[in-house]
């Protein structure tokens, strides 16, 4: 997306930056999805292409109702199913709808190195701003969600915004005004908690004893957040993380390259002097690179938890 | 629907069998979810496959395809012998005491009255015991062995958990606690809500299956009241319009029949339709059928049909046979009898049964027309696309016309809902290239046509050259003025001899009570009277207030009849008048008459110790459990095979499937057999496409791009199959090569002790559009009917499966 709202910054990739101040009562939003009364119609997917004006390639079947097959540069929001047999040997379809979490603490914007690429506004949105993305797909690396994904057209990283354009004057989300059976609900994070703790109430009442909000505290909380039956076991839609974890390479970067940018020196400069004091000459840096090139040839990042 | 989307938030229990909601409604299923969360309803669903509608169901139970009377009757029989139905609902509302003949019967799989060589019954059996007076007799303590009742138990109770888990291959543990599900919905304040589509209709047993559930529904007390009902989804977004208007071929606009041969005098046309009260007192409102079929001629005929002419009733087309039905056109192409073919609004070469026979037919024409907003694959019948479609165009001469038509977004018009919600549109954008409306292309037909009677006379001139054709503008009518048309009006001035208020002549009607069969009054539809009134198109209004926030918007669009939004809403009520749930109520009686949130289906002063049954239209006025001679099967439900089914029928196997499906001598020898085709396939509907349409639309071609198979774990095993590999699937009709999706949610089900697979087969693929060429599930589905509709038999059939790799043109 473009760069709209910078007045709403709280934080900026690779910049230090204190928030503006005018604007000093903006709620907290996000996103619910209750994956109890999701019926998988992809109908959030197809209003995601029509707002955004994303259209993937014509696909194939491959064996599974999830069509495009993948997130990607086109595709900001997929459902995904899972046939899960249950302890009691039922059958249950788990299907989620898949896209950027919105983290309070996000991976991507602390492992991005160009100055203003990724940005989080004071309502909790966590957006690209493509002009200034250089496509390293050091975003892709940082994300404990898999969810950014690099352009092979123009190099440069994409993901759902929240509809950051929609909200900013007052619209719902283009997913949530689209879903039939409003499995998909918008507000102050606040209210969405609150509504969620009905749901969680009604599910325990049909059997699910381990309902629960996915609102993981590992990335500080999301603004996208789930009503899960097994909210013990998220990985069992599709993959959901367990335990998200930004990697700790990103977490160490970050944490020591902020202070130093804050005295002012440019930007390659420490980078440098950082990887020579603390890892050795080079290392990381060819591991990122190659992440970068792989992320830019399309290949698929490992899943953070396995690399960390 | 006997009553609304927005009603269904009142159920406490929702049922979906034979169809699947989430899928097929997504943005209706939104009162499902609704009910689930306001209401704590529980969401039961009875499905061969686990669906999307199962993802979010409370229980869900299996079903072998085609078996679903064995399952409702079993719940039938449960219902009984628990005595857990709805005893004063029951007694006064249904026919349950009334006494049926001596003489009716029903041994070894058929009723009484079937005649083997015309594969049809002498329905004269079923019927009431009549007094002196012509009313049935009753027996209210229910002691006769020959009231409804009992024959119904007696019928039922062959129907116990075993015979039906042995039928349906649903385990009796899943049945058994569905049934209780049912069972709790006896109480007078709990309802249960029936949501079906094809699942139930597209079987030689569909309109069976309906009724079924629909005695179910009387016998828990769940008719007419809120959140209850029997309630199809309409699969198009105007077909309730269309069976409304009378577009079959059996039909007359408004639920009329069209005569028959033999009923060669308006009289003897009128004498079949009396509907004599069968209990004193009654209403039997069908005996106005003579006021609406006047004021529809002279809707047809204006001037022309007079008292002389017997309202122009010899201009009315007299059927020869039944009906005139889809699976009896495309034989009668075959047959070379039937030349010329217009094809509105419709795709015969992806929609009808057997696609090779369709294929067959459309080249031996000599003209077709097809009139449609898509190139479909109809109108391309002739073209080779490879193996989706082997066409040889130098073999076929038939010419082809292709009449691009507006859609609806481009027309102003009316559209009817499955809640039977008359609602208004506007038109959004002009329409592309040469696109016309189909008003102006049908009145383009019928002016060259008229104008060739004219000037060559022509074996029958007069029913083409008396129509009436008033319209501001002839070669285009305004929607408004054939709204208006549908409407009626009164043609002298008129005054209701009960009130004294003249209605002036030429103004437009606001009550069907107001037409006449005496030529004074006209109306297009009789059930739409009201829809557009001189204080305006009713159909357009848009008020959303809901009084009792019940799911009854009175000011929003209109309902037919009389914008009634719950159909027999005075079952909603007690014999005295209160509502069975006090909390939801529909219509009360306050002592002088019948008030709520609803137009009452009922005499609004009618006193409810007056003793008027709740189910005006029937006769008798009550809910019929005994249908009398109206169904072709029977007067109650049996479970019959389907045409081609992997088990005999355990219950009667000489009698193995529908005794009067009527079935053509070729599509019989088309019939495959469970040795060759072991297993069972069901097409449908994905929630990505909407039929054959949006595969033309790239968002949904992207979403679901290319055919495919669903097949279960345990098959795809035992034949090799891979998740996402290539397969054939064949019937004795033809076959189909596609991907296979691999599945937990398809298990095999042991009926009759021996495991039976199901393949499922969505039908969204053709060879025209955006979405990957397809070789259209049709090419596999028998030509045959419901034995009363002609419904062709799309939801249950024989196939072979196996693995194969990609065809090479793909």
């Amino acid at each position: 997306m473009s760069d709209l709202q910078s007045q709403d910054y709280v934080r900026r990739s690779a910049s230090t930056m204190t928030p503006p101040v005018a604007r000093s009562h903006e709620d907290q939003v996000a996103k619910l999805i209750d994956v109890s009364r999701c019926i998988g119609c992809k109908a959030c997917q197809s209003a995601c292409m029509e707002w955004n004006d994303l259209r993937p390639e014509i696909g194939h079947f491959e064996g599974s109702y999830e069509n495009p097959m993948d997130l990607g540069p086109s595709v900001w929001t997929l459902m995904k199913f899972a046939e899960y047999e249950n302890e009691q040997g039922n059958l249950e379809w788990l299907i989620r709808k898949d896209g950027c979490m919105h983290c309070e603490d996000p991976g991507c914007l602390k492992a991005c190195p160009a100055p203003g690429a990724i940005v989080q506004y004071a309502n909790g949105i966590v957006d690209f701003i493509s002009d200034k993305c250089i496509g390293c797909g050091y975003c892709v690396k940082g994300c404990p969600f898999d969810v950014p994904r690099i352009s092979k057209k123009d190099h440069k990283s994409y993901k759902c915004t929240l509809c950051s354009d929609r909200v900013s004057v007052g619209l719902e989300p283009a997913c949530v005004k689209a879903c039939p059976t409003g499995a998909i609900m918008f507000g102050s994070k606040s209210d969405m908690t609150h509504w969620a703790g009905e749901r969680i109430e009604d599910l325990k009442s049909r059997g699910f004893e381990n309902a629960g909000l996915y609102d993981p505290k590992e990335v500080g909380g999301t603004h996208v957040m789930y009503v899960l039956h097994h909210a013990d076991k998220p990985s069992l839609y599709s993959g959901l993380p367990d335990k998200p974890r930004i990697s700790p390479v990103v977490e160490a970067w970050k944490g020591i390259i902020k202070p130093l940018a804050v005295a002012g020196i440019a930007f390659a400069a420490i980078a440098g002097f950082f990887h020579w004091i603390t890892v050795g000459p080079n290392e990381i840096t060819e591991e990122d690179e190659e992440e970068a090139a792989r992320a830019l040839r399309g290949e698929r990042e490992p899943d953070p938890e396995e690399k960390s | 629907m006997t009553n609304t989307w927005q009603d269904i938030r009142n159920a406490n229990v929702v049922l979906v069998m034979g169809g699947n909601a989430a899928e097929a409604h997504p943005c209706g299923f939104k009162w499902v979810i609704e009910a689930k969360i306001e209401n704590g309803a529980k969401l039961v669903v009875v499905d061969p496959r686990f669906t999307r509608t199962a993802s979010v169901a409370d229980y869900y139970a299996p079903i072998r395809p085609g078996t679903d009377i064995a399952f409702l009757s079993g719940v039938m029989r449960y219902l009984l012998e628990k005595d857990a139905i709805q005893h004063e609902y029951v007694r006064a509302y249904t026919n349950a005491g009334l006494i049926v003949k001596e003489g009716f019967d029903f041994q070894d799989g058929l009723f009484s009255g079937y005649n083997s060589e015309t594969h049809s019954y002498d329905k004269s059996s079923w019927d009431y015991e009549l007094d002196e007076q012509g009313f049935a007799k009753s027996d209210d303590s229910w002691q006769d062995p020959r009231c409804v009742i009992n024959l119904l138990k007696r019928h039922v109770a062959r129907y116990t958990p075993e015979m039906v888990s042995r039928i349906t291959g649903t385990p009796q543990d899943k049945f058994l606690h569905i049934c209780e599900l049912f069972a709790s919905t006896a109480a007078p304040d709990k309802a249960m809500t029936s949501l079906f589509a094809l699942g139930w209709t597209q079987h030689t047993v569909g309109a069976q299956n309906i009724r079924a559930m629909a005695m179910i529904q009387l016998l828990l007390g769940n008719i007419g009241v809120a959140g209850g009902g029997m309630n199809a989804l309409r699969g198009h977004s105007n077909i309730q319009g269309l069976t409304d208007v009378g577009l079959l071929s059996n039909q007359m606009p408004g639920y009329l029949t069209l005569p028959n041969d033999k009923e060669t005098s308006f009289d003897e046309y009128m004498s079949t339709k009396l509907f004599k009260p069968l209990r004193p007192g009654q209403t039997s409102y069908w005996q106005n059928y003579r006021k609406f079929v006047v004021s529809l001629q002279k809707s047809l005929y204006g001037d022309a049909a007079t008292q002389e002419n017997n309202w122009a009733y010899d201009w009315l087309p007299k059927l020869d046979v039944p009906l005139y039905d889809i699976i009896r056109a495309f034989e009668m192409m075959n047959a070379g009898q039937m030349n010329g073919y217009i094809c509105q609004g419709f795709n015969p070469l992806q929609a009808f049964p057997d696609r090779g026979k369709i294929r067959r037919g459309l080249s031996k024409l000599k003209f077709l027309v097809t009139m449609d907003p898509l190139d479909t694959e109809t109108s391309r019948f002739w073209q080779d696309f490879g193996p989706q479609n082997p066409a040889k165009p130098a073999e076929i001469q038939t010419e082809v016309f292709q009449l691009p038509t507006t859609c609806f977004a481009e027309e102003n018009g009316s559209l009817v809902n499955s809640a039977r919600w008359l609602q208004w549109h506007w038109k959004a954008a002009e329409a592309p290239g040469e696109a016309m409306s189909d008003i102006w292309i049908m009145s383009g037909i019928f002016h060259r046509l008229r104008e060739l009677y004219r000037k060559e006379g022509g074996a029958f001139p007069d029913p083409i050259l008396n129509v009436s054709w008033k319209y501001t503008d002839p070669v285009a009518p305004d929607p408004e003025e054939l709204a208006k048309d549908m409407n009626g009006r009164a043609l002298v001035d008129i005054t209701d001899p009960a009130t004294g208020v003249t209605t002036k002549a030429g103004t437009l009607l606001d009550a069907f009570a107001q037409l006449r069969d005496d030529g004074t009054t006209a109306a297009g539809c009789w059930i739409f009277t009201g829809s557009f009134t001189e204080k305006g198109n009713q159909m357009a209004r848009r008020d959303a207030t809901d009084p009792r926030e019940q799911g009854i918007a009175p000011n929003w669009a209109w309902a037919w009849p009389a914008n009634r939004r719950i159909l027999y809403n005075r079952a909603s009520a007690n014999l005295e008048g209160k509502a069975w749930n006090p909390k939801k109520p529909v219509i009360e009686w306050n002592g002088t008459r019948w008030v709520g949130i609803d137009v009452p289906d009922y005499g609004p002063t009618v006193k409810p110790s007056d003793g008027v049954g709740p189910f005006i239209m029937n006769a008798e006025g009550m809910g019929r459990l005994f249908a009398r001679n109206l169904m072709a099967e029977g007067p109650f439900p049996e479970h019959y095979e389907p045409m081609e089914s992997p088990v005999e029928n355990v219950l009667h196997p000489k009698v193995n499937a529908n005794p009067v499906a009527r079935v053509f001598a070729d599509d019989r020898s088309a019939f495959g057999n469970a040795k060759d085709f072991p297993y069972v396939a069901t097409t449908y509907r994905l929630t990505e496409h909407f039929h054959f349409w949006t595969k033309h639309a790239l968002i949904n071609a992207i979403l679901q791009p290319e055919e495919f198979v669903e097949i279960g774990e345990v098959l795809a095993k035992e034949k090799g199959i891979e998740q996402g590999g290539w397969v054939k699937v064949s019937s004795k009709r033809g076959e189909v090569v596609c991907k296979a999706y691999v599945t937990k949610r398809i298990k095999p089900l042991i009926v009759d002790g021996k495991p039976a697979h199901v393949i499922g087969v969505p039908l969204h693929w053709g060879f025209t559009g955006q979405a990957r060429k397809g070789y259209g599930a049709n090419t596999l589905t028998p030509s045959v009917g419901d034995a009363n509709t002609q419904t062709p038999e799309f939801k249950a059939f024989l196939v072979n499966v196996e693995k194969t790799s990609a065809p090479v043109a793909a």
